[in-house]
């Protein structure tokens, strides 16, 4: 076993002395014929789940390069599938981007051979979950903020404008107490969302991102988390056990994505949401290439490809996202309008804080709670603990 | 004029009968090695595997799996979080297998005893029947009946048993905001899908016991209940632990239900999937793996006292 371990462990050894360290493309050759991307379940659509919604067919047409699909649910699917090899491309998030990046399996991205990289938001060429010493290890493919549904008979003309609805115990504007009406998202990444909220109503914690918590930063949000979970009947887990629970079991306000939000209203479920005024958190995710991708330059087609503002447009629709590059919400080259840009959230960027992985060697302030813990506590606190 | 044997050739599947015909154990060993390969190398393989891993450890900083032997993922079961899941799974698990082996005697009984021809039938049906749905368009179902808005509210409130609902509700523990938001709710859904593995092998017991015995107990002046108690309920006996061998493994090791329908607190089999899954804490998720085995194993041991194999 042991020297089985020591041998594994020499290959690698070699491996990474004959690997230049970042290396990156310096030109593109012509196509290969494929590339295969690790993607989120909805992501990467090729008109089989709608018709008009497919953004693959026209790309392979014009390139020849056949895109293969491996989808992932997790983000640590999506960090083992890579680790794997076999990939060019991956749509990680920032829970996983760093992470790859520390593992070295995925190269930086000569954007020089990316034309669009012009158009990209100037808000998030530079972000921080992709760009590391200045080194681009990506592009930007989507981004969302995870907004407050609530149910618009209940709370009428008075929107909530603060996550205290679900936090702590109150009447609702229809006259009754939101207990049993409130729901959770059931992954620990929640805890953000609680710290998010501690930041804002209790300052002398000296939170300064919900992803880096120190102890007692953290213990406050467990004891938030804990009076939530006397207000909450059940924490949600899938987007469509969600949307019934708003239909069947009374629940009139949960932290949620705006795709379900747009799903209900489409049918006629009276909801809205809002970003309340302690900001929310969000997600954002990046086009990142294996440090081995087989195939290079259908890779950087791929990654142009997914730069067009026809592509982001109709993405930001299907996945009820914000396009990375502005002008899909306005040109009108796919079904994105300037309201539906609106209405996920794209004017609301500096008010959310992007999914990270909690490390314990923090940036903020050297020593934080790492993920795993993060784990095994919200499963106690969801546990009545 | 001489002419050679009219024998024709023999062809391969010829030589090949002829052969496990004078060595039967070539035969033996070509049928068995399959099965026991996948037994060995899939199944124990995986097992091991998995037990392996329990001894790891994660690393505490950087959230690596450490792999050097320690008991100390172990020793994480025993924190007070992990206890819960522990105590709340066992816990459903006995209860679901008792409520299904009390709902599940007299239906095995009017089948194996009274039922005949046509109805013989129509009792398969009835209980094979949920069997052959998608388990999980039953749970769906299941979590919209038991809404807060589904149709035993509704029920209730038009008979004026509304308030029997809500005390039931009220149950500290047990209750909640909704019978689909309660831990009421997870064990109705799991009696409900695991009952047929309970009747089906108590009917099987229950059609062996002579009637011969029956009617000596009465004749020997029994009441209907000494009958029952000592004579029937322990001729039953195996088929009623080989029903809960199923019952309990099955609620067990379920990471469905209680996911859809329930509080969301967690049970064995969902801290399982999530530790390895989203957490990478997977010598947790292997500790956590290996203890419905060992409680399953003592309850095996246990059955095999009750002579659950015997009806086997």
């Amino acid at each position: 076993m042991k020297s089985i371990r020591l041998m594994g462990n020499t290959a690698v050894a070699v491996a990474m002395a004959v690997t230049p360290a970042l290396a990156q493309v310096a030109s593109l050759g012509s196509p290969e014929g494929q590339v295969s991307i690790v993607a989120w379940p909805g992501y990467i659509e090729r008109g089989e789940t709608m018709a008009e919604f497919d953004w693959v067919t026209k790309f392979e047409e014009a390139t020849g390069c056949q895109v293969v699909i491996k989808t992932a649910n997790t983000s640590d699917e999506m960090v083992a599938l890579m680790n794997e090899g076999g990939f060019d491309l991956v749509t990680a998030s920032g829970d996983a981007s760093l992470r790859l990046v520390a593992g070295k399996r995925v190269q930086p991205v000569n954007i020089d051979l990316i034309p669009s990289w012009t158009n990209v938001d100037e808000r998030l060429k530079n972000a921080p979950w992709h760009t590391v010493d200045g080194v681009h290890y990506g592009v930007p493919y989507q981004w969302g903020p995870n907004v407050l549904m609530y149910n618009t008979e209940v709370f009428g003309d008075t929107p909530p404008t603060s996550w205290s609805v679900v936090f702590e115990e109150q009447t609702l504007p229809d006259g009754s107490s939101n207990v049993g009406r409130v729901q959770a998202y059931d992954g620990p990444i929640h805890i953000a969302d609680a710290a998010q909220y501690l930041m804002a109503h209790r300052p002398e914690l000296g939170i300064t991102s919900p992803y880096e918590l120190n102890a007692d930063q953290y213990a406050a949000a467990l004891d938030l988390l804990r009076a939530q979970r006397k207000l909450v009947g059940r924490y949600w887990h899938d987007a469509f056990i969600q949307m019934d629970d708003f239909k069947n079991e009374g629940v009139v306000a949960s932290g949620s994505w705006p795709f379900q939000v747009g799903l209900l209203k489409a049918e006629g479920f009276p909801v809205s949401s809002v970003i309340p005024e302690e900001g929310s958190t969000g997600w954002a995710d990046t086009t990142m290439m294996h440090v081995d991708a087989p195939h290079p330059t259908c890779s950087y087609l791929w990654m142009e490809h997914t730069l067009s503002s026809n592509l982001q447009a109709d993405l930001s629709v299907w996945f009820g996202a914000n396009p990375v590059v502005l002008s899909a919400c306005t040109d009108g080259s796919g079904m994105q309008t300037a309201e539906g840009c609106t209405a996920n959230g794209l004017d609301d960027f500096e008010k959310i804080k992007f999914w990270t992985t909690p490390v314990s060697q923090c940036e903020s302030q050297g020593e934080c709670v790492p993920y795993y813990r993060w784990v095994s506590d919200y499963i106690g606190v969801i546990g009545g603990r | 004029m001489s002419r050679s044997a009219i024998l024709p050739n023999r062809g391969l599947a010829d030589r090949l009968s002829a052969l496990f015909w004078r060595h039967p154990r070539v035969l033996l060993l070509l049928l068995i090695t399959p099965p026991l390969l996948w037994l060995g190398v899939v199944y124990l393989g995986s097992l091991g595997a998995l037990l392996l891993q329990s001894f790891y450890s994660i690393d505490e900083f950087s959230g690596v799996v450490v792999e050097e032997f320690t008991l100390k993922t172990y020793g994480e079961l025993f924190r007070a979080a992990n206890m819960d899941i522990i105590l709340r799974t066992l816990t459903m698990s006995a209860s679901v297998t008792l409520a299904s082996a009390v709902i599940g005697f007299p239906v095995a009984y009017f089948a194996a005893r009274f039922a005949r021809g046509r109805w013989k039938a129509v009792f398969y049906l009835g209980i094979m029947l949920p069997l052959w749905s998608s388990y999980l368009v039953k749970v769906y179902a299941w979590k919209l009946i038991l809404a807060k808005e589904g149709i035993i509210t509704w029920a209730a409130d038009s008979v004026g048993l509304g308030f029997l609902l809500d005390a039931v509700l009220a149950l500290p523990g047990v209750g909640g905001n909704s019978l689909s938001t309660s831990f009421i709710g997870t064990w109705i859904v799991f009696v409900y899908v695991w009952l047929p593995y309970m009747i089906l092998p108590m009917q099987a017991s229950l059609e062996r016991v002579p009637v011969s015995m029956l009617e000596a107990s009465s004749d020997l002046g029994a009441t209907l209940g000494q009958t029952f108690r000592t004579v029937i309920l322990p001729l039953a006996m195996p088929g009623v632990i080989a029903g809960s061998i199923f019952t309990f493994s099955l609620t067990m090791g379920d990471y469905i239900i209680p996911q859809i329908v329930g509080t969301s607190a967690r049970f064995i089999g969902q801290a399982v999937y999530q530790l390895q899954g989203t957490a990478g804490n997977i010598p947790l998720a292997a500790a956590f793996a290996v203890v419905p085995i060992l409680i399953m194993l003592v309850y095996l041991s246990l059955a095999k006292r009750g002579g659950a194999f015997d009806a086997l």
